[in-house]
Parts: C-alpha cells; structure tokens; sequence
C-alpha cells in the first residue's frame, strides 16, 4: 500500500499501539497533523507549550510501563521541548519525539524555523534519527520505540523534514528488527549471581538499596521476594520510592541528602551492599571519600555496565535485567536452606530500630500555621495511601517523597536527576490520562507551579480533575533554606513577590480554586476537593514560610554528617 | 596513562559527533582521534588516543559501548598493538639547508615529495614519537607548515577488531 509520510508516521504509531500523543503544530509538521485529524485511533492531547508535552508523554510512560508519545514542530517547537526531553533522559524514561524538520532542500540554509535538532538534542537522547527518505520512516520509527523501550530506557528523538511527509512510498511495519550495534544483556552472569549470594551468605549487616532500575524492570514483586527470603533492610532513592512498600517493616526509609537517618546510618554501616537499579549518584551517597571510608562488599545489579563502578567501586558487577537477576536470585534461595547468620540479622535490626527511634521526620505541627508535611500527611490519609503523585522540584518534593508512603510502583511521578521545576501539572495530565478515573494529586509549590501554569488550559480542555496541593511559602524554599544554612541568611532572589491569587487564576481557567489558610481547615478541603471527582482543584495552602527539610546531608559531604532539626544548627 | 581506543562504528553521518560530543560532554581529554571507512563501507574504524586514570579509562570505554552506533571497542594499549601517524612537514630548503634537510629526512626514512626552489615538503610516517624527533632534529626556524593524521594502530598478532 503506497501511503505519504505523514499517514506512514500515524500508521507507526497504530502499529505501536499508541493511545495519546502529546504536542503542538506548528509549519513543519502539518502534513503529519492533517493524517491525525482523519483518524480516531490515536488521541492527540494539544498542550499549551511543548516543554510540557513532552513532560507529559514522559509521565504517560513512568505510570504505565510503555513508551509516551510527543510530537512538535521544528525550531522553537524542539528548543521548547530539549528540557522534557533532558529530564527524561537523567530518569531514563522510555519517550518517542516526533518532531518537524524544514524540507530536505532547505536544512542548512538557516530556513525559517529551523534549528540543528539531532545536534541540539544529541547529549540528552539516547538516540535520534533525521529521515532523510520516506522508505525510511518505518524502519526507523521501529527502532525507536525498539531503542526506547529496551535496555536502559530513554528518549529517543525522531526529526523528520516536511518534504518527507509528503513524499510517498509502500508502508510496511517491520515485524521485528535487529540492530548489530545495540544487544543489551538481559541475563546476569550465572557466575557472578553465585558470587553474589556467597557474599550475601556471609554477610552480618545486609543491606538493599534500590533506585528507579527496579521501578523500569517492573520486578517490584521479585524484589519483595528477595528482601523478604533475606529479612535484610531496604532503602529507596528517590526514584524508586514505591519499588519496595513503604508500610514494610523492612523499609528504613529513603536515603540520602534527605534521606531518614536510619537509611543513611545503615548504609553507611552495612558490611554487604546490594544495590539494584541504583547509580550512587551525589545526592545519594554524598561524598564517595566519606562513603568509602567504612569497608563493606558491594554488589552491584545494573542493565548499564557504566552505571557500575562509576562513582564507588564494586566488588561483584552484574550486568543485567534487574528482573532477570532478581529471578535468578530467587530462584538459587529457594534452592537452598543456607541464609546470613540469624543471630547477627537481628543484632544488626537492633541497632537499626535505636537508629529508628530518633524519629527523624517528626516535627512540631501547629495550630496557628500550616506546616507543610502536615498537608502531605493528610493527602496520605485521604487517598490511603494509593493515589498517583506528581511533583515538582524543591522542597515540597522532599516532603511529599518523605511522608506520602508509595507501597506501588510507578506511583510517585517526579523528575529526579534533572530536577525540573514545572514538570507537577504536566506530569499529572499524562497520568491522568493515562488512568482515567484514578486519583491523581500534584505536590507543588508557588514557584515551580508557575512554570507550566499554562497547562491549566490543557486540563480543563480535557476535563483532566487533578489535585493540586500548593505548598505556598511564597519562598524559593529550597533555595532559601540553602541560603539559610549555608549562605549567612542572605536570601538573594529567593522572596517572591507579587505571586498571583491562585484560586482566583485557577478559577480563570474555569476550575475550582480554594485558599487554605489554617491547620484546621486543611484535612476538610482535601476531602472536599478529592469528592470533586469531575473537576481539577487548585488547593493554595499557606503554609510556614521557614519550615526546613530534614535530615539534611549537606552537599559534598558525607552521609552520615547529617542535619536533623534546627536544634542541629 | 596514555591509551589508544580503537572502534567500530556504523558508516553513518552523525556517528562521529557522538563520539567526540560524548568527549566533551564528559571532560574527558582527546590527545587524536581518527576514521576512516573499512574495507566494509558500512562500518567506520576510528582510533582515539585519550589519557586518564584507569577509572576514567574504563568508564570512557563503557561510554562509547553505550552509544548506539558504536559496535566494538577495544583499548589497544591493554596489549602488544602497532600504532603509526603521518605527518606532512612544510620546511624552507636554500642553500647548505637544503642538503641538510635530505639527509636527516633520509635518516627518519622520510620521503620528500614536493620541492620547489626554496622548499620541501617530507612525507614521514611511525609512531607519534619518531615524529615529534625528527621536528627536534630540524632547525625549527625552517618549519613552514606540519600536518599529521593522528595515530591508528592495530592489535598485534591475534588481536582483530573485526564484526
């Protein structure tokens, strides 16, 4: 069947089983928009910036497993959408951008609205691909998805020139493809797994620690396995909160900079590391010097052998689908009866339940003023506990990773490596969308929000009813309390003034808009607003302008050298 | 420690900006860097010589396998390998230079391979140390313009980088 580029792209993205595309038109890309507009299979989501189309497809991709969809148009239509496609990436999130190109003849000329899209995007894709010719378009839309999905995750960036959509050719969807130079390992070496255990075996202060890896392998449930079978204490980075249950006994905790102390003191302290889809990066582990300084084996399970030994070094790398190992693991303690000495594992639990009792998340709640982790407590308790959440980035994030417990995965929706502000509400819209009728909550802040306000628009276009809890401290809280801590009070640029009436603005987007004011009314307006079921609620809490996040690692050093209160100071 | 990375990689436009964009993106140093194509034109084998501690050597070659269309790579200076450069040297030939000149480039087997009145150019090929010697060797004053290629090398023996 001879078809024109534009209606082989639509035809790929059928072929693919995609639902939602997120984007904005624009010159390049008409000839693609005209084969969508004939079409009902694939739902495309018009945003109101393409910074958050791509967020969205991202988050599409994060609560559901597969890859999201974004399509923008050349120039100004990819430079908006390089930061969703960098925050993406650092979390190796599986995403496809489709985006418009000048025609063939023109690329080069400075034509208007072009840009050097695959030298922009370049150190923030895991590949991309300019389609010079129509036959190529299938082939190559294959391998994206292909490339996105598998191995370690990410963007891949599809720049397709105008002339190209409308030229024709025959379509046919590949079945399968093969590529020579890209075989990544899904099994881990039989041996090295052995190694592992032995160490394990051995080992008095067992520790587990995992990051987004386990979330993308979906091995949640092999992972509760492996904990359980070994009764060893689990932690979570950031980006793997919900990849073990947070209401489990044997969870201690996120780690690192904000991490609880019971989680960075029994990191620091185990004798036999296992991390699992984890990368020890600075906001994690602190200083590696300081980390270092206490011996202890470590086993590394990684799908990305340059994750493995790049800031510590290792003792037993293993290389492979996180699932797959954890099975094995699994599969070889089944096998036998030997375990660590029980004597020593409840030794090591004692010490850890003296760490626990420091309470390290208490804090002292008010009657007169919000206190912000109050707010997040009471959207744990109105949701119990399942809703997805989206945040964005500072301290309302810490927080909300803190004191909402994720006993799921892919539950809690955040940009971790880049740590974008603005991804709340976008990240939120593709979760909607891609769970209608679940409950979908936005942590943010005052000044986050204001960086994808726009998508208000988009909500209420596709009636998405989202909560959305503003933690208004009319502060750049986590720069303030850096600049509190570390930079003698002096609060440059971290004051905003002049902050919109955000009921009021919500309200002008044609949603409903609520200002909270005191402790007491919090608890009724989460439950007022979660009863809402067909409408998205702006929730403006005025919460303690100086309240801090602890603990507290300060950057560079190390994880034990924490912060726990003011009282600390 | 100096090291020599040899690559395959896919004949393709873009490939080699990856490569070099990864280079710079990570901090890590490039002393040369050459490609060519193969005697299979769809593959590219590139030669990087690159310095940095034994950490920073085996993250660089974990990063160029990670790049899609990287398909081997292999740190030649792990074992006995050959590695050669060319250089092409502009000098000023007068008078008793001129003889001068033929004798040492003689001496480094080098070729000359263009002369005029008053200049030569020498043709020199070996590894990057015989080149940089043969510039001591010459009056510095009469170097008028050098290029060389960067070094290539092979594993030597039983070594083959090879699909």
């Amino acid at each position: 069947m001879v078809l024109t580029g534009a209606e082989i792209v639509i035809r790929c993205l059928q072929e693919e089983k995609i639902e939602h595309v997120f984007g904005y038109p624009g010159g390049a890309v008409l000839h693609i928009y005209d084969e969508l507009f004939k079409q009902e299979s694939v739902r495309h989501v018009l945003v109101r910036h393409e910074q958050a189309a791509v967020h969205a497809a991202d988050a599409y991709a994060r609560s559901t497993g597969r890859a999201g969809v974004a399509l923008v148009t050349s120039g100004p239509g990819v430079t908006n959408a390089v930061t969703g496609i960098a925050t993406a990436y650092m979390d190796s999130i599986p995403v496809v951008i489709i985006s418009g190109q000048v025609p063939v003849p023109a690329i080069g000329q400075d034509a208007f609205q072009e840009v050097d899209t695959v030298g922009i995007t370049r150190p923030c894709v895991k590949h991309n691909f300019l389609v010079k010719d129509v036959r190529d378009i299938a082939p190559t839309m294959k391998k994206a998805f292909y490339l996105a999905e598998s191995g370690r995750p990410g963007p891949v960036l599809v720049d397709i020139p105008k002339d190209v959509t409308a030229a024709r050719c025959e379509f046919r969807y590949p079945a399968d493809i093969s590529i020579r130079s890209y075989n990544p390992v899904v099994k881990g070496h039989q041996g090295q797994i052995r190694k592992a255990l032995q160490l394990i075996f051995e080992a008095k202060r067992p520790m587990i620690y995992t990051g987004g890896g386990v979330t993308l392998a979906d091995a949640s449930e092999k992972l509760i396995r492996f904990a359980k079978s070994l009764g060893a204490p689990v932690t979570n980075t950031l980006m793997g909160l919900g990849g073990f249950p947070a209401t489990d006994k044997l969870f201690v905790g996120m780690l690192g900079m904000h991490g609880t102390f019971e989680a960075n003191m029994s990191m620091q302290y185990c004798d036999v590391l296992i991390a699992i889809g984890a990368r020890f990066d600075d906001r994690v582990i602190g200083d590696p010097a300081h980390f270092g300084q206490v011996p202890r084996k470590i086993v590394h399970i990684d799908i990305d052998p340059s994750s493995i030994s790049k800031r510590v070094k290792v003792d037993v790398p293993i290389v492979g689908d996180v699932g797959e190992v954890l099975d094995e693991l699994n599969r070889m303690l089944d096998a036998t009866a030997e375990r660590p000495d029980a004597q020593a594992i409840s030794d090591w639990w004692k010490q850890i339940d003296a760490w626990r009792t420091r309470d390290c998340l208490a804090y002292k709640n008010s009657d007169e003023i919000i206190k912000p982790q109050f707010v997040i407590q009471k959207l744990y308790e109105i949701t119990k506990g399942e809703a997805f959440v989206t945040s964005d980035v500072g301290q309302h994030q810490m927080w909300a990773a803190q004191y909402y417990l994720f006993d799921k995965p892919r539950r809690w929706i955040n940009s971790g490596g880049l740590g974008t502000m603005g991804v709340g509400i976008p990240y939120a819209m593709g979760v909607q969308l891609a769970h209608p009728g679940s409950p979908v909550a936005v942590v943010t802040g005052e000044a986050s929000v204001q960086m994808c306000i726009q998508e208000l628009s988009t909500c209420k276009q596709y009636r998405l009813p989202i909560k959305i809890c503003n933690l208004n401290n009319r502060y750049l809280g986590m720069v303030r309390q850096w600049q509190q801590l570390f930079h003698g009070n002096r609060y440059s640029e971290s004051y905003m003034d002049s902050l919109p009436d955000f009921a009021k603005l919500a309200e002008a987007y044609g949603h409903v808009g609520l200002r909270i004011d005191k402790p007491g009314d919090v608890e009724g307006a989460l439950r007022e607003s979660f009863k809402r079921k067909n409408e998205l609620v702006f929730l403006d809490f005025q919460v303690d302008q100086t309240e801090n996040v602890y603990p507290m690692v300060q950057g560079g050093k190390g994880l034990t050298e924490m912060i726990l209160s003011s009282e600390d100071l | 420690m100096r090291h020599v990375i040899s690559l395959l990689l896919e004949n393709e436009a873009g490939a080699l900006s990856r490569v070099s964009g990864l280079f710079s993106a990570r901090a890590y140093n490039i002393e040369s860097l050459t490609v060519a194509p193969t005697e299979d034109p769809s593959l590219s084998r590139m030669t990087i010589v690159t310095s940095g501690s034994d950490d920073v050597i085996e993250q660089i070659t974990k990063q160029l396998n990670k790049l899609i269309e990287v398909v081997k790579v292999v740190d030649l200076s792990e074992a006995a390998h050959v590695e050669r450069e060319l250089m092409l040297i502009k000098v000023r030939a007068t008078g008793k230079d001129r003889e001068e000149l033929k004798r040492t480039a003689d001496i480094f087997r080098g070729r000359i391979i263009d002369v005029t009145e008053s200049s030569y150019v020498i043709e020199l090929t070996g590894d990057s140390r015989k080149l940089d010697a043969f510039i001591e060797a010459i009056d510095r004053s009469l170097i008028l313009e050098t290029v060389r290629t960067g070094v290539c090398g092979v594993g030597r023996g039983d070594r083959i980088l090879r699909l």
